[in-house]
């Protein structure tokens, strides 16, 4: 009576392993790997490389059109996932630029920085990345962790700062990707500069719709977003400020490698100077409320902003 | 190697076993969601599965509505309910008890149609009414298979209530997220060794349960005829209710 049975159940076991190798395979799958021959071509190609995030997409599309437009040919090699699978990548020169952020990439290489404000986290992240590897210009767009809360919470509690929160008598509870948890700007981090203490609660959707779903029922009381998200504004939550530099600022960068020349370097600077972080906001909005490709975005961005 | 060195130190670490979100405490968590999710499919697919292999009609539908729920990606599924019912432990129990229902509903309709058709009809002849065929033939005799898919199911939600950590405080999910996201990749190893082990000696349980739920006369006269015996492997092509068997 059991042959049968078990029959089935080693098919079954065969297929989920079957699966579960396939699956991996994709999950560890190189994106590089279809065409990471771009970073042997001739000089003439730029390579240009994104983030597995759409507003880093649509920043990457700039140059890569602004590039375009001057006479360059560029390889384009997006939605690349993590910061540790590309920035092996860059240093090699498999890709030539790519869209970053300054503090984020700065705790990438210092982990321990204390640098906050924009200017102080560009000067030490200048100084800091490895031997064939540069930051052009950085732009005015930022886009960085923020605390988020809802209108009527920040009604409710008279709260526009996160210097507010120790006066608040209901508990809070920060919802955020579960690394925030151990981040120095989370729990502890507003306990230690602002004397605020919260709860937490991992939504690991990197401030998406569950997390905004999650706030907008008081399931938490506050949320990281970045806050170049159009959805701050669409929800109408309230971007608490921040007095005390508990964010490292996180402007918009160009990480380089050495092939970018001063000719390339120009007009990528002219592009991030362009960059305002309004601008950031309205190009993102473009891209989740209207469903625009990055090439549409970033093609009428350029044509609007007629740099070149 | 390095990565199994770090995963084991982190498992080695007397910190990460005492105090809140410690080792031990995942562990629970992870073993009251899977649980709690096998109770909640088992009472949905074991009476239906059943029901099914007993009468042997609706085979059509069950084996369709299990295979098309076999194709659903879990984590969309719980994106799907988190944003409909909100963040917590109740869209990843949804969505891991859509997991587990194919491999229990298989189980169990494969459980009791694989039963002698004629051990059945001795049942009718000896008087026995539905529920006694049901409840002292049928379900003995299916034990292995139907347990079979219990251990198939188990072994599925263990792996897979990683994904509760998804959107809630909850389980051995944790540390992998965690770990991911921080490059601390000694946590997230350790975290996942964690689960195999936890699948492993979960599924070694269910191996014993399978084989003591073996009724003993089946055990005693258990040969090479009739293990490979025709009605069985009649069973297995899906057309039990052909034999001898006209009510």
């Amino acid at each position: 009576m059991i042959t049968a049975g078990k029959g089935r159940l080693v098919a079954l076991a065969a297929v989920a392993v079957g699966a579960t190798v396939a699956l991996a395979g994709c999950a560890s799958g190189d994106p590089l790997d279809s065409g990471s021959d771009g970073g042997d071509a001739t000089s003439e190609t730029i390579v240009v490389g994104s983030q597995d995030y759409y507003s880093n997409e649509i920043i990457a599309e700039i140059y890569a059109q602004a590039l375009e437009e001057n006479g360059y040919t560029v390889d384009r090699q997006f939605r690349i996932g993590q910061r540790e699978v590309y920035i092996p990548e860059i240093e090699s020169g498999a890709i030539d630029v790519f869209p970053e952020y300054t503090g984020n990439l700065l705790q990438y290489y210092v982990p321990d920085t204390t640098a906050t404000t924009s200017d102080d986290v560009y000067a030490e992240l200048s100084t800091s990345l490895p031997d064939g590897l540069r930051v052009l210009e950085q732009s005015p767009a930022t886009d960085q962790d923020s605390y988020n809360v809802t209108r009527t919470f920040s009604d409710d509690n008279g709260v526009t700062s996160l210097a507010d929160l120790k006066d608040v008598s209901t508990p809070i509870t920060l919802g955020g990707n579960s690394e925030l948890e151990t981040r120095p700007y989370g729990p502890e981090g507003l306990q230690s500069v602002y004397g605020v203490e919260v709860a937490f609660t991992p939504i690991e959707d990197s401030g998406g719709p569950l997390t905004l779903k999650a706030l907008v029922d008081d399931q938490v009381q506050m949320v990281n977003i970045y806050s170049a998200d159009p959805n701050i504004a669409a929800n109408d939550l309230v971007t608490l400020e921040d007095p005390e530099g508990l964010f490292l600022a996180s402007n918009v960068v160009p990480v380089v490698s050495d092939k970018v020349n001063d000719e390339i370097a120009e007009i990528i600077d002219t592009v991030s100077a362009a960059l305002t972080a309004e601008e950031l906001v309205a190009l993102n909005a473009l891209s989740v409320n209207e469903q625009q490709s990055a090439e549409q975005i970033a093609t009428d961005w350029l044509a609007e902003q007629s740099l070149f | 190697m390095n990565l199994f060195l770090d995963a084991f130190a982190w498992l080695a670490d007397p910190a990460n076993w005492t105090g809140p979100g410690s080792i031990p405490q995942r562990i629970a968590e992870h073993l009251w969601v899977s649980a709690l999710v096998l109770v909640i499919a088992s009472a949905i697919a074991l009476p239906l599965g059943a029901l099914v292999g007993h009468t042997g009609r609706g085979r059509e539908p069950a084996v369709m509505v299990s295979g098309g729920l076999r194709a659903l990606p879990t984590l969309g599924v719980l994106t799907l309910f988190g944003i409909w019912i909100g963040i917590g432990l109740a869209a990843p129990v949804i969505a891991l008890v859509i997991l587990a229902i194919p491999p229990l509903l298989a189980g169990a309709y494969a459980g009791f149609e694989s039963v002698d058709r004629r051990t059945i009809d001795a049942a009718r002849a000896m008087g026995m009414r539905e529920l006694q065929v049901v409840g002292k033939v049928e379900l003995p005799l299916g034990m292995p298979i139907v347990v079979g898919g219990i251990r198939s199911a188990t072994l599925q939600i263990i792996a897979t209530a990683t994904l509760a950590a998804y959107i809630a405080d909850e389980g051995l999910g944790r540390f992998i997220f965690a770990g991911l996201k921080t490059r601390d990749y000694g946590e997230m190893l350790g975290g996942s060794i964690l689960v195999i082990l936890l699948a492993l000696v979960i599924d070694g349980c269910f191996a014993l349960t399978q084989r003591v739920v073996v009724p003993a006369g089946v055990r005693a006269t258990r040969t090479a005829e009739l293990r490979s015996g025709p009605t069985r492997s009649r069973t297995i092509v899906g057309r039990p209710n052909t034999e001898g068997n006209q009510e």
